[in-house]
């Protein structure tokens, strides 16, 4: 029943027409219903990072009026209830709607293109993850919007969070929130993982696999199997909140612990989460400016590895003031100090890299660089808090705000900034003003240093987080009047950064398919890359593949359909080619599917029918999302 | 590129079943994080249970007879969803569509029972935490059994038209069945908790 004779082949086509005929295939259409219909991973990953860096800008202003409000000491810009809903929002936003939003996106938008396919696993459900992600995240902020915002901590301890201590919506609308950003993150790691696992080009063996790409494929199953804990418990949060049942009630057999337990389940995992795919962008970063490959490329792939494996040992170690039991206790000590093994490995031939090879000072580089001296710190103060005599004494104060934005603004948004310095050029096809690049660096390397660092001795003199304001006579305030200034400088960073995107857009000097001269496939293409990615899937047989004499592959396929959407699946292990399957066509489905997804978790925060009446439309759009319709694809 | 050697696959087929085909893994990847979240609400269970000193803290444990019509029921649907996906596999698309209308029915027969067992857990989820935990646990489960069932009436549907000859239906046909199996695998633990657990 095969039907190789069918359709037309790119065999012997010459390039203007196979050009043509796989633009014709893989293009979206023009409009608005075009707009909504894309389903390439390359529009979505753009507009899934635009959107998180949006709400990096949101939670980046929540915390500066936070910074304004404790610059002086009785200060009264905002009060004790907005400072609830400030640093509850802040924190939820960075965490669910920035970091890890903003760390698939980047998979979305590169794994495609660095594995050497034409388009992302599922590109529907992809789609259909950034419709669900944009509606979360729209709702709570507007929610916010009506002095309806989060107020519990990004963390929502219950009983704080419960029906009794918080009534109203609040934090209805954001346990919803987190229903939405994980079903979203759900589904782009399993898009990501069967891209991985099923369409590398052939020759790409698991050792040849890019170290970023790597990176996301262990993140994603982190995500696999953390985010079902925070779905489940802030499932039951909203259950108990509207429909009366006592998970966390000890009144009627319930137990606040179970919620922590749940969230820490995930909220442990989610620093890897966020921070490995950070390692992963300065294993892409460092081989092209050192222009040496990375040292010890399986030492890296294992501490991945080991990395996400542990990342589930470690969730008791945020309860331990909770009084458990004290064998446990030492158990989770110990483990908690065993994770900086893997991560002192990575950081170990980072520096083997640079000091092998010749670096080459650009602006990624000097992120990346920024990056492993925060991260350092921030991985000595996180071992001085695994220790239990001491989280005791530091737990809840400033110190520990201090080492978290040390671990994740170090950690994840430095690496991050130095990856957007050096895909910018891919996307959009033009460079970055690396003038304003250095400036950029120099500025958010001091002034995060000066916002943050202050912020351990804050700790340690006494000064508790989540407090609106405090007394002159603490004597905290010179201290706080400098990180506010250092805040504010270090946000006005990120302006730099927005002006020199926007800008660089239209005037950059253009960049051409290799600008760095790097070695991965993303490079092998024209930048900004065509809708069907490359023209010809390369074969390859190095883990930089560019790298070989004459900078191209070592070789490419023929026999690919080009008047249809078609994929090359290649085997598990060895990358062997296997099968040519169709890849889905645009449509507008997904998006309808989210509309009601999205209209049946929002209905549910004010009535539990919601989920009756949703399961309709749901399942209209679901059907209209698979049926056939008669493209080539479908057949 | 003259010097570049070409690697000519115009020979491959356009569709595979199993773990060849991109969709499988897909549909491997769903179920380890449905997996993931059903061990989390058991473990949730016990937790609870370990948290209290009686159990199931003060009502009496569900009755048995739905339940266990309904998991002997779940068992048996695994020997005609085992043919289908071979029928499948071998493209014998008649046998298929009888196959998914048997399947089809089976599964609404499965909702009704499905329904009863609610009827009779004897707690109410708001009555204390050990009602919301079944009735959570039950109510997952149910998730899953609801959304394959209308899966595969849909399939079945769509089976029955032009479509049901292509080679990657079928596939879609095999997937729903290893998505069934699991439904049906997940189940037996869910069921040991709800009903053999507050009996010990
Ligand atoms: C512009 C840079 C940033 C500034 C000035 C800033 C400042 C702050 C401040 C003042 C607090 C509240 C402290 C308190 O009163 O307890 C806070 C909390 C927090 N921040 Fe940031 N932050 C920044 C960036 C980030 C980033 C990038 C992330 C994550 C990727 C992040 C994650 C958090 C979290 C999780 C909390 C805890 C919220 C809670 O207590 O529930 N922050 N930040
Ligand atoms: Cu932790």
């Amino acid at each position: 029943m095969s039907s190789s004779d069918e359709g037309l082949r790119d065999t012997g086509l010459d390039s203007v027409r196979l050009h043509d005929w796989l633009s014709r295939t893989w293009d979206h259409k023009r409009g608005l219903v075009g707009w909504f219909s894309t389903v390439d991973h390359k529009v979505i990953g753009r507009r899934y990072i635009i959107t998180a860096l949006f709400f990096l800008a949101l939670g980046g202003l929540a915390a500066a009026i936070m910074r304004l409000q404790l610059a002086r000491p009785e200060n009264t810009i905002v009060g004790p209830d907005l400072y609830n809903q400030l640093f509850s929002m802040h924190g939820t936003t960075m965490m669910f709607l920035f970091a890890v939003p903003v760390m698939e996106a980047f998979a979305i938008y590169l794994v495609p293109l660095m594995v050497g396919t034409r388009a992302i696993a599922f590109p529907r459900l992809n789609a259909f993850s950034y419709y669900v992600f944009l509606m979360g995240g729209l709702m709570m902020w507007i929610a916010f919007a009506f002095n309806t915002g989060a107020e519990a901590g990004w963390f929502s301890y219950v009983p704080l969070a419960g029906p009794e201590f918080s009534p109203g919506k609040r934090t209805d609308f954001w346990a919803q929130m987190i229903t939405f950003t994980e079903v979203a993150a759900l589904s782009v790691a399993v898009v990501v993982i069967v891209t991985v696992f099923k369409q590398r080009a052939p020759g790409m063996t698991l050792n040849r696999i890019p170290l970023f790409v790597w990176s996301e494929l262990v993140t994603s199953f982190v995500v696999l199997f953390a985010m079902p804990a925070v779905m489940m418990a802030s499932t039951m949060l909203i259950l108990d909140r509207l429909v009366g049942t006592h998970f966390f009630n000890p009144a009627e057999g319930g137990d606040a612990l179970l919620w922590q337990h749940l969230f820490w389940f995930f909220g442990h995992p989610e620093v890897y989460i966020i921070f490995l795919p950070a390692t992963g962008m300065v294993s892409a970063i460092l081989p092209a400016f050192t222009r040496c490959p990375v040292f010890g490329y399986t030492a890296i792939v294992l501490s991945l590895i080991a990395t996400g494996f542990l990342a589930f040992g470690l969730w008791v170690h945020h309860m331990f003031v909770a009084g458990l039991p004290q064998l446990g206790s030492s158990f989770f000590t110990a483990s908690s100090m065993v994770i900086a093994i893997p991560s002192g490995i990575q950081i170990f031939c980072w520096i083997a890299t640079l000091w092998l090879g010749s670096p080459v000072y650009r602006t990624p580089l000097l992120f990346v660089l920024g990056f492993i001296v925060i991260f350092v710190l921030g991985g000595l103060t996180g071992v001085m808090a695994a220790a239990v005599p001491i989280d005791a004494q530091i737990h809840d104060s400033y110190f520990i705000v201090a080492h978290f934005h040390y671990v994740l603004v170090g950690g994840a948004v430095f690496p991050l900034v130095g990856a957007i310095y050096y895909w910018y050029p891919k996307a959009t096809g033009r460079m970055m003003s690396e003038r304003l690049g250095r400036w950029h660096f120099a500025l958010a390397f001091i002034t995060f240093n000066a916002a943050f660092f202050p912020m351990h001795i804050l700790g340690l003199a006494g000064m508790p987080r989540r407090v609106y304001t405090y007394p002159a006579e603490a004597g905290w305030s010179a201290m706080n009047l400098v990180v506010s200034l250092a805040s504010l400088a270090f946000a006005f960073s990120f302006v730099l950064l927005a002006w020199n995107m926007m800008r660089s857009l239209r005037h950059g000097t253009p960049a051409g398919p290799n600008p760095w001269t790097a070695g991965t496939l993303e490079w092998a293409t024209p930048s900004p890359p065509p809708p069907y990615n490359f023209a010809r899937i390369p074969v390859i047989d190095n883990v930089e593949p560019l790298w070989r004499g004459n900078g191209s592959p070592a070789g490419e396929v023929s026999g690919l359909r080009v008047d249809a959407r078609e994929l090359l699946v290649t085997t598990l292990t060895e990358a062997m080619p296997d099968l040519r399957e169709p890849s889905p066509a645009d449509s507008i489905w997904p998006l309808l599917a989210a509309v009601a997804v999205g209209a049946t978790f929002f209905g549910s925060i004010f009535t539990p029918w919601a989920v009756i009446w949703g399961l309709g439309p749901v399942a209209v759009t679901l059907i209209g999302w698979f049926w056939p319709k008669g493209a080539p694809e479908d057949e | 590129m003259p010097d570049r050697p070409d690697l000519d696959l115009s020979h491959l087929p356009t569709a595979g079943f199993g773990s060849r085909s991109a969709i499988t893994w897909g549909t491997y990847g769903f179920i380890l994080l449905e997996a993931t979240g059903f061990a989390l609400a058991i473990g949730a269970y016990f937790y609870l249970q370990s948290r209290s000193s009686e159990w199931p803290l003060g009502v009496i444990p569900p009755d048995l007879e739905p339940g266990t019509i309904l998991t002997l029921a779940m068992l048996a649907s695994l020997v005609p969803n085992h043919f289908i996906k071979a029928f499948a596999r071998n493209h014998r698309v008649q046998a298929v569509r009888l196959g998914l209308v048997l399947m089809s029915v089976v599964g609404v027969a499965l909702l009704v029972i499905r329904a009863l067992e609610f009827a009779v857990l004897n707690v109410r989820w708001d009555t204390n935490a050990y009602g919301s935990i079944i009735w959570l646990l039950l109510a997952l489960h149910t998730l899953h059994l609801l959304t394959d069932v209308a899966d595969t009436i849909v399939l079945t549907a769509l089976i029955f038209t032009r479509h049901g000859h292509k080679k990657r239906r079928l596939g879609d046909v095999e997937d729903n069945g290893v998505y069934w199996d699991f439904v049906v695998w997940s189940w037996l633990p869910i069921y040991a908790v709800i009903y053999w657990v507050p009996r010990w």
